[in-house]
């Protein structure tokens, strides 16, 4: 199977007025066309400058970044991001914060044709009726569902995720896994969720990467089955117990706080 | 509701205007020492042309002064705004020749381009009004949080698109709000070089012919005719602000 993203042997340092801080360190990771791969990992590791990295906002000090095997150099127009808060422009209605990236991507595509794709999603997503209120007017969690239609209404090969969902309480969280999950079945596009919520990486994700403390590197790597046909009752059977387990036995050791057993 | 709103200024006014008219009347004072509020229909009729003519030349040129503010003063908060060299280099020297008081100012430059009124008014009222504008604008910009160049330059959008769609739009609630405060200065720009510098033009002038005639009436007349029209300037920014940047009303609270 063809890699959508392919990161090797990266290694990063930001420069601070106190020297170097190393941030990365030859960290390999590859998400297939079409997978979902979660990222978890002490807090401050680098996990989100993995994203920066991914979408050609920031060049790596050593190493290179592929997106289809091409070399990224900069950033690219099919990549889509959100982060843990959701940036609408309050200037903007919801329908039109969501169409903001294909102004961008495709300023030729007609107003209507604009619309047509924002409502679409919108309604995917369970936001239809407020396509025309202010972000101000929405809730945390709707808000966030509109920043996930704006990631990906221009169609992205990858769809970055930083924490999106972190602010949100326990019952919306849980809703909007649900809605990843329809939003996936409906469009295809490869994914990289960084959490630091274990329950949320096992419910999403084929792939559970943990980095280890800074400066990190893949410390371990989980699949899991199931894909998108995975239901919240799933997380509570012997199977997630035992993987819960094994991931959080992996965080302290990345924290430095456990022993490493053979 | 609506007559509510309209009525309860009114009557206030009203009861200002009589507490005053009372005040002079109990004093017996001539109107050589204060005027009272019956005596100003009577000014503004005997200098009613005086009154329009010095009037548009103070409206235009606190307006000329604060377009040149408006234009400066912007241009140099997004260079502060995106540059954190030039923010280091301007803000002390900006700082500086903001706490110098305008005062001292208008003398010198009421000489320094003698016989040149209308340049010399203008530029007060520019050199007055423009701080407030660039301290916004460069505030707003430099704080513009990461994420919100992030979605639009993760695309590939240029500087200049990102400037427009996101950092010029959501710098607009600070920038009205400076502006209000950079028309009121203005304003007073115009006013004091009118004053300061002589055979002047302007409600200014107006106003200390009044002063050196002891014309009571007069000063006051001015007066109020500076308040109407400093209320116009204010409420016009504020109309802009509604049609700019209305959507800050109802940011979440
Ligand atoms: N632009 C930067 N300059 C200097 N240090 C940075 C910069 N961005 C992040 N860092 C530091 O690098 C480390 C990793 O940051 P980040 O990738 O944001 O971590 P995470 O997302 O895993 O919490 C942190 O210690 C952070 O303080
Ligand atoms: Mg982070």
């Amino acid at each position: 199977m063809e890699n959508t993203v392919e990161i090797r042997h990266v290694t990063h340092a930001y420069r601070t007025p106190h020297g170097p801080l190393p941030v990365l360190n030859d960290l390999s990771l590859a998400i297939p066309t079409g997978a979902f791969c979660a990222v978890v990992g002490p807090s401050g590791c680098g996990k989100s400058t993995l994203t920066r990295l991914i979408a050609g906002l920031m060049k790596p000090d050593q190493g290179q970044v592929f997106l289809h095997g091409e070399p990224v150099r900069g950033p690219r127009n099919t990549v889509g991001m959100a982060f843990q808060n959701p940036v609408l422009l309050e200037w903007r209605s919801i329908l039109d914060n969501v169409i903001l990236p294909l102004e961008i991507v495709a300023p030729r595509m007609p107003r209507r044709d604009r619309e047509a794709r924002a409502r679409e999603l919108l309604a995917l997503v369970g936001l239809e009726g407020f396509e025309s209120k202010r972000p101000s007017e929405l809730s945390g969690g709707m808000r966030q569902r509109a920043s996930l239609c704006r990631a990906i209404v221009h169609k992205p090969e990858v769809l970055i995720l930083d924490e999106p969902f972190g602010a949100l309480d326990a019952f919306t969280r849980e809703d909007l896994w649900q809605t990843m999950h329809a939003l996936r079945r409906e469009e295809p596009f490869t994914t990289l969720l960084i959490t630091h919520d274990l329950r949320e990486s096992i419910f999403l994700a084929d792939e559970v990467v943990v980095l280890s403390g800074r400066p990190a590197t893949a410390q371990y790597r989980m699949q899991v089955p199931g894909g998108t046909g995975r239901v919240l009752d799933d997380l509570y059977t012997p199977d997630a117990a035992e993987r819960l387990n094994v991931l959080r036995h992996q965080i302290q050791i990345a924290q430095g706080r456990a022993e490493v057993h053979a | 509701m609506n007559i509510r709103k309209i009525a309860v200024p009114l009557v206030a006014i009203a009861l200002f205007l009589a507490f005053w008219e009372a005040l002079v009347w109990i004093n017996g004072w001539p109107r050589y020492k204060m005027a009272a509020p019956s005596d100003l229909p009577q000014a503004y009729w005997r200098f009613r042309w005086l009154f329009l003519e010095m009037g548009w030349q103070t409206l235009w040129r606190t307006v000329a002064g604060l377009i040149l503010a408006v234009i400066f003063g912007t241009a140099l908060g997004v260079v502060m705004g995106f540059s954190r060299t030039m923010r280091d280099a301007l803000y002390p020297l900006l700082v500086g020749f903001n706490a110098i008081p305008k005062a001292t100012v208008v003398p010198i430059i009421a000489l320094m381009f003698v016989g040149q009124h209308d340049f010399n008014t203008v530029l007060i009222a520019f050199l007055i009004s423009f701080f407030p504008i660039a301290v916004s604008v460069s505030i707003g910009l430099s704080t513009l949080e990461p994420e919100y160049r992030d979605i639009l330059r993760s695309l590939g959008a240029s500087k200049l698109t990102i400037f427009w769609k996101i950092a010029l739009p959501k710098t607009l609630p600070e920038f009205f709000g400076a502006l209000k405060v950079a028309v009121t200065l203005a304003f007073i720009g115009t006013n004091l070089m009118e004053i300061v510098s002589p055979h002047g033009r302007g409600l200014g002038a107006l106003f200390d012919s009044g002063r050196t005639n002891s014309d009571y009436p007069l000063m006051f007349a001015v007066l109020i005719a500076l308040a109407f029209l400093g209320i116009v300037l204010y409420y016009i920014v504020v109309a802009l602000e509604r049609i700019f940047a209305g959507w800050a009303d109802r940011a979440p609270g």
